[in-house]
């Protein structure tokens, strides 16, 4: 902080910026935080007094036990937790081999590969989506979560392989030589390189997570079934309908935000630093 | 049998080399290659009321483009996509580089807990955002008219969501509330990584902070400039999720929020009267295909490289 003549004029310069800043912050939040608090008042209070924190004589929880009598919003949420965790294992697990591979062995075709494998980045999975849709009918998988996480996890490798590929190259050799001379096998050498690469896949995770539990498109095609709905699909069809019993739409709104909320405030500082110290770029 | 504990196997076969590989390389071919190939293969075909599918070379193109029903349908898309598109460039990018200028100031405190809280509605998924606007702007709930009122612009207040005109604009600003936060990050990370002792040195020979910015550090954030242009067009043209849940399937007001996205869904998977058409859906998605195509080889061949020439 340099310390000068003009740091009272400097502060004052400051004004507008943290103007910008805070009206920036309040659109940003606001309307996540007026769906929060309506969702625990009741339908009168939620008309008359929006604005208003809920207080004794307004608090209610109808919306929720309406929502939870009327929905499987819990089926819903152990579905997109099953799918989640298991596409994210299966991309981390085999992203983190191919990018191995490709980092570490040289061998013909190593980059043709590399480039195959990241056609993906820039093209969305959804453009193939009929026949995605006819070959999970022929595999016999639709209503299965299991077709979500086969589509998920091709859909977040590409990614995944490129930005630890990066990564690995840049773990010392001399390390993976010793542990060659000391006779390890190739398996137990990327056993032993996982760990050096641990806050990139961490990065990876949150970012292929979020996209994959926030997914409308491929639920609502593949698995639009009540025993294998995610919580954004079921969110989707019971908000709509249920539109007008507005204390049913803000508690739904809710249960489906607050576990992201939650996760995203537990997260957020080593997420936001990957992304700025160029994890992802 | 993988015997690797002898140096000289290594020399064989490298099994550990497909190992490896091969799983990632299955699926990814499996369920997104090969997708995306037998797409554009779909598309030169068509079925009859057996089911059976034949081929009709560009058939399918000459529909889409010509046809009364098609054309009308893909061009009204099309245009309702180039604006969504226009709206996210101009104010979600300028505004996120906006945001990005001011917290990358030096002197400015607080900045991580500014861009955690801009990055929050990022998180939430698409369904939420459509439904939380769509109740603030609600007539009923009357968030907005309060909002409006409160600026004393309250006669301004319109059903927007259901008027023809001003529906695609709303829900185009309501996805850039959502996403600003991808290239607020992208330009803060740019605008960070630029060495200290080049801003010191415009300081000193007098430059102002605003010269300063568009000076020095805007030309040399230009590649994010070009990343956060791609990566914004390719979202666009492939968004759906936002229309889909608040306008339905078939986009309403009589058409005017259509984008390409629930155009192929609504192609593809049908909706009340009208059937689906695999293929005709797969012409879409190959038409959608080669608009995304465009935008990135553009930025590669054209803006990419152009500006790392000015770099050197």
């Amino acid at each position: 902080m340099n310390v000068n003549r003009s740091k009272l004029t400097h502060r004052l310069a400051q004004v507008p910026a943290y103007g910008i800043l805070v009206i920036a912050m309040i659109v940003a939040l606001f309307p996540i935080f007026l769906v929060l608090i309506n969702s625990f008042k009741d339908r009168k209070a939620i008309f008359r007094t929006p604005w208003v924190l809920p207080l004794p004589d307004t608090f209610s929880l109808v919306g929720y036990t309406k929502v939870l009598a009327r929905s499987n919003f819990g089926l819903y949420f152990a579905n997109s937790i099953i799918v989640t965790v298991g596409s994210m294992f299966l991309i981390l697990f085999l992203g983190a081999m191919a990018a191995y591979a490709l980092s570490e062995y040289d061998f013909p075709g190593n980059s043709l590969l590399g480039l195959y494998l990241s056609i993906g980045i820039m093209i969305p999975i959804r453009l193939g989506t009929v026949s995605i849709l006819r070959l999970i009918v022929a595999m016999n998988l639709v209503n299965t979560r299991i077709a979500l996480v086969l589509v998920y996890t091709a859909m977040g490798l590409p990614l995944t392989i490129f930005i630890l590929t990066e990564f690995m190259r840049q773990v010392p050799g001399e390390l993976k030589e010793a542990a060659r001379i000391d006779g390890a096998s190739e398996y137990r050498i990327f056993w032993l390189v996982i760990p050096l690469v641990r806050p990139a896949i961490a990065t990876i995770a949150v970012f292929t997570m979020i996209p994959i539990w926030n997914d409308l498109w491929f639920p609502l095609i593949l698995a639009p079934g009540e025993q294998t709905k995610t919580v954004t699909l079921g969110a989707q069809q019971f908000l709509g309908q249920f539109v007008s019993d507005w204390n049913a739409v803000l508690s739904s709104l809710t249960l489906a935000m607050v576990p992201v909320l939650i996760l995203y405030i537990i997260f957020s500082r080593q997420l936001i630093r990957g992304l700025t110290t160029g994890t992802v770029k | 049998m993988a015997q690797v504990k002898n140096r000289s196997t290594r020399r064989k076969f490298p099994t550990h080399i497909v190992v490896f590989l091969a799983p990632a390389v299955i699926i990814y071919t499996l369920f997104m290659i090969y997708p995306l190939l037998d797409s554009l293969r779909l598309s030169f075909f068509s079925s009859n009321s057996a089911g059976n599918e034949f081929f009709v070379g560009f058939q399918n193109y000459v529909t889409l483009f010509t046809d009364e029903l098609w054309q009308p349908r893909l061009w009204g898309a099309f245009k309702n996509n180039l604006v969504f598109f226009a709206i996210h460039m101009i104010v979600q990018n300028s505004i996120g580089l906006l945001l990005a200028a001011i917290l990358t100031n030096r002197s400015m405190r607080g900045a991580a807990f500014f861009r955690t809280v801009y990055f929050l509605p990022t998180m939430l998924s698409v369904v939420i955002v459509g439904f939380i606007w769509q109740l603030i702007l609600s007539p009923l709930w009357g968030i907005a008219e309060g909002v409006m009122g409160a600026a004393g612009i309250e006669s301004l207040f319109q059903p927007w969501l259901g008027l023809e005109g001003p529906a695609l604009i709303v829900l185009s600003l309501i996805s850039v509330w959502q996403f600003i936060g991808i290239p607020m990050m992208l330009f803060y990370t740019a605008l960070i990584s630029i060495p200290d002792e080049l801003i010191e040195a415009a300081t000193v020979d007098g430059a102002s902070g605003w010269q300063t910015f568009w000076k020095v550090k805007f030309p040399l954030i230009l590649p994010t400039t070009g990343i956060v242009a791609v990566l914004t067009f390719v979202g666009n043209f492939n968004a759906f999720d936002l229309i889909y849940t608040t306008q339905g399937a078939l986009a309403g007001p009589n058409f005017s929020t259509d984008i390409m996205g629930t155009f192929f869904y609504r192609t593809f998977f049908g909706q009340q009267l009208q059937l689906g058409n695999p293929t005709m859906g797969a012409t879409v998605a190959t038409v959608m295909f080669l608009i995304i195509l465009t935008g990135v080889l553009l930025y590669m061949f054209g803006y990419q490289r152009r500006v790392q020439s000015y770099e050197l």
